[in-house]
């Protein structure tokens, strides 16, 4: 297996699908002769040219509004956002119409989509453009909303959510860009959506992560080890929507506590709703109240300081774990 | 693709395609009060020696059905209103009634495989693509014989089979989409055309700007078709618009444009005949300002209380039905005896499609769930 950074592994999904489905096409701001904004899709451009990936004029509720419509058309257009922020401009497209397409005309017309591209905090961008979105995404039926972690996840989510037949919002993390791990070296290597992985396995307490927060939990979950001989099992839905609540509720069974650590704010998050649903499924199996970590319900700041206080991190992780623990 | 889109000539292009002898009507007046009718009624005058020539080159059975296809959509409607009164429609209900000659005009100037799609005034449009009444009656009432099985109602006719895209309630989102499919078309070297209608208060969203930039910065063989009927729900065009023609906001892309008269079908039909040939030669867009009326509300909850009796007349002495009959009449195309035929053809197919759509069952409770994800 190669070991390739985040940014690497969607890369080679981006190529791999392009080189297998002639339908597949790549658009977006920067995407082709600038090489992407983050790197993305470096390469592709002069590999591929102007007819499978695509530059677009500073017009995010158009260019989503062409990939809805070259969908409809028969094509699979992987719409990226320079960040997720930006594409509130587009949600109109997203949610009134790729999503609802399919219903509205009867199960004629499907929407095959992928819209990509980071979501939640950098370094230091202050509050237009440091958002999680996946909980407003996610409340939309007809969406399917995909958050991975690790480079073998984003690779092959990627693949699965360009082969899928729904509009699929692809949400990766601008500081995971970086970080590396193993990837199969197939290039047929797929993750199918909605399956959880247990990146962890422990007995003591569940901690259910996503994007950002997993190794920030893996980090907490060998502190809690090491220094409380506590064992903590770390879950990654990997995809929110369609969420894999089986999972989350055979581990927190096992370990009858439960810690949701996330990057979107507290009110209506992701969490809320699987804290509820452990609630629905497991509720006699708990020996403490859930514990939901978010980041500060204020915009985000752009102070060094001030943004460490608002996001979580391994400390606040830890702390959470203690608190459901008792210790 | 867009690499290839970014050095063009396409002033010369729009000058040529803008030259249309009414576009001075678009330019010299500003708001939708009458002395825009009197200009439009001697426009209409002046073509009309030209309008009769172009009549006797059109094939016969061609005229006999776009002629059909106006008075069933004008019939359609009337018996939509009549139902909706009664209860048998639910939700918002725009109806068509004097807008049918842009339908017509322009839609039966397409091959059976170019697209359609439009925005939530719809009804007339998805026959005149080819659906059936009843399919589109049914849909009215809510019903699973409906084209999108219940599950759409008034603004949401689609038809994969007839490639119709849809009718759509957000104003303006259809004009991104429409040329998302037109992208398609170039996209996968088909020459298909897309017509992509909107209203004029669409053209002042973003997306109609957004829209036009692509389509003619990448060449997309998109017309888009901005059906004027001059209110924007109850707010006059002069009352929302600081530049009164949207023909010319194409100049601003440099895209082809010409400004229509929405009640002369054969006017129209000629303007997208041009729209057609451009965009099927080298895949250049369009951009048509088909001026028209609707002699009804903007929906059927629409109180009217923003324009007079006397303005809704004055347009009404232009109907495109009485006009186009008397140009067929004169022309010897058709007599008095064939619009009678026509009109007892149209009744008995909009009672069948009232029939049909009585008799169909309401949708399973289990069609809640299903076409929510595709498999």
């Amino acid at each position: 297996m190669a070991v390739l950074t985040i940014r690497d592994a969607l890369n080679q999904a981006l190529r791999e699908e392009i080189l297998r489905d002639e339908k597949v096409f790549v658009m977006g701001e920067e995407v082709a002769e600038y090489d992407g904004a983050y790197k993305v899709t470096r390469g592709l451009w002069k590999e591929f040219g102007d007819k499978r990936v695509v530059d677009t004029p500073i017009t995010e509720l158009g260019f989503a509004a062409v990939g809805v419509g070259a969908a409809m058309a028969g094509l699979r257009p992987v719409i990226e956002f320079m960040t997720w922020n930006f594409s509130i401009l587009a949600a109109d497209q997203i949610i009134n119409h790729a999503a609802k397409m399919l219903y509205m005309s009867g199960g004629q017309f499907n929407v095959p989509i992928v819209f990509r591209g980071p979501n939640g905090s950098a370094y230091q961008v202050s509050s237009q453009h440091s958002q999680a979105l996946e909980a407003f995404y996610a409340n939309f039926p007809g969406l399917k909303v995909v958050m991975p972690s690790t480079a073998a996840d984003a690779k092959g989510l990627l693949k699965s959510a360009i082969r899928d037949n729904n509009p699929v919002l692809f949400l990766e993390q601008e500081r995971m860009y970086g970080n590396k791990g193993e990837v199969p070296d197939d290039d047929d290597f797929t993750i199918p959506l909605g399956l959880a992985d247990v990146k962890r396995e422990g007995t003591d307490c569940t901690i259910v992560a996503r994007s950002m927060t997993v190794p920030l939990a893996l980090q907490a979950a060998e502190l809690m080890q090491k220094e409380f001989d506590v064992s903590v099992e770390v879950i990654d839905p990997r995809t929110i929507k369609p969420l894999d609540i089986d999972t989350i509720v055979t581990s927190v069974k096992k370990t009858n506590r439960l810690v949701v650590a996330e990057e979107s704010h507290y009110f209506a998050s992701v969490g809320a709703e699987i804290s509820h649903q452990v609630m629905e499924h497991a509720f006699d199996y708990l020996d403490a109240p859930v514990k939901r970590l978010s980041t500060a319900e204020a915009p985000n700041p752009y102070a060094k300081n001030l943004e460490a206080l608002a996001l979580p991190d391994v400390a606040k992780i830890v702390a959470a774990v203690k608190e459901v623990c008792y210790l | 693709m867009p690499k290839t889109a970014t050095s063009r000539k396409t002033e010369q292009k729009s000058e040529k395609a803008s030259g249309n002898p009414s576009s001075e009507t678009a330019d010299s007046t500003g708001s939708s009060d009458f002395v825009d009718v009197e200009l439009a009624k001697a426009e209409y005058l002046k073509r009309r020696k030209s309008q009769l020539e172009s009549i006797k080159k059109t094939d016969k059975k061609l005229l006999r059905e776009m002629l059909y296809q106006m008075v069933l959509g004008r019939i359609f409607e009337e018996k939509c209103a009549e139902v909706y009164r009664m209860g048998m429609i639910g939700g918002f209900c725009h109806l068509y009634i004097g807008q049918e000659a842009i339908a017509v005009g322009s839609m039966m100037a397409l091959r059976p495989d170019d697209m359609v799609i439009t925005a939530y005034r719809d009804h007339v449009q998805a026959m005149v693509k080819g659906m059936t009444p009843e399919s589109v009656m049914a849909e009215l009432y809510g019903k699973e014989g409906g084209c999108v099985k219940g599950k759409g109602g008034s603004m949401h006719m689609f038809s994969k089979e007839h490639q119709f895209y849809g009718g759509h309630g957000i104003v303006g989102g259809q004009i991104g989409v429409g040329t998302g499919m037109a992208y398609a078309a170039k996209y996968k070297g088909t020459d298909q055309v897309t017509l992509c209608f909107f209203g004029e208060a669409a053209v002042n969203q973003g997306m109609f700007h957004e829209s036009l930039n692509m389509a003619e910065l990448w060449k997309l063989p998109c017309i888009y078709i901005c059906e004027n009927n001059q209110y924007g729900m109850g707010t006059s065009q002069s009352r929302a618009m600081s530049a009164s023609s949207i023909a010319k906001k194409a100049d601003a892309f440099h895209m082809a444009n010409e400004f229509v008269d929405g009640m002369d079908v054969m006017a129209v039909r000629e303007a997208t005949l041009r729209a057609i040939e451009r965009a099927r030669k080298d895949g250049s867009p369009t951009l048509l300002e088909i001026r028209a009326y609707r002699f009804m509300g903007h929906s059927m909850s629409d109180p009217g209380n923003y324009r007079t009796r006397d303005e809704i007349k004055k347009y009404q002495e232009r109907d495109p039905i009485i006009l186009f009959k008397d140009s067929l009449k004169e022309s010897k195309v058709l007599s008095d005896k064939d619009f009678e035929q026509i009109e007892q053809e149209a009744i008995e197919a909009v009672d069948k499609a009232l029939k049909f759509a009585e008799e169909s069952p309401f949708p399973a409770e289990s069609e809640l769930y299903t076409d929510v994800y595709a498999d």
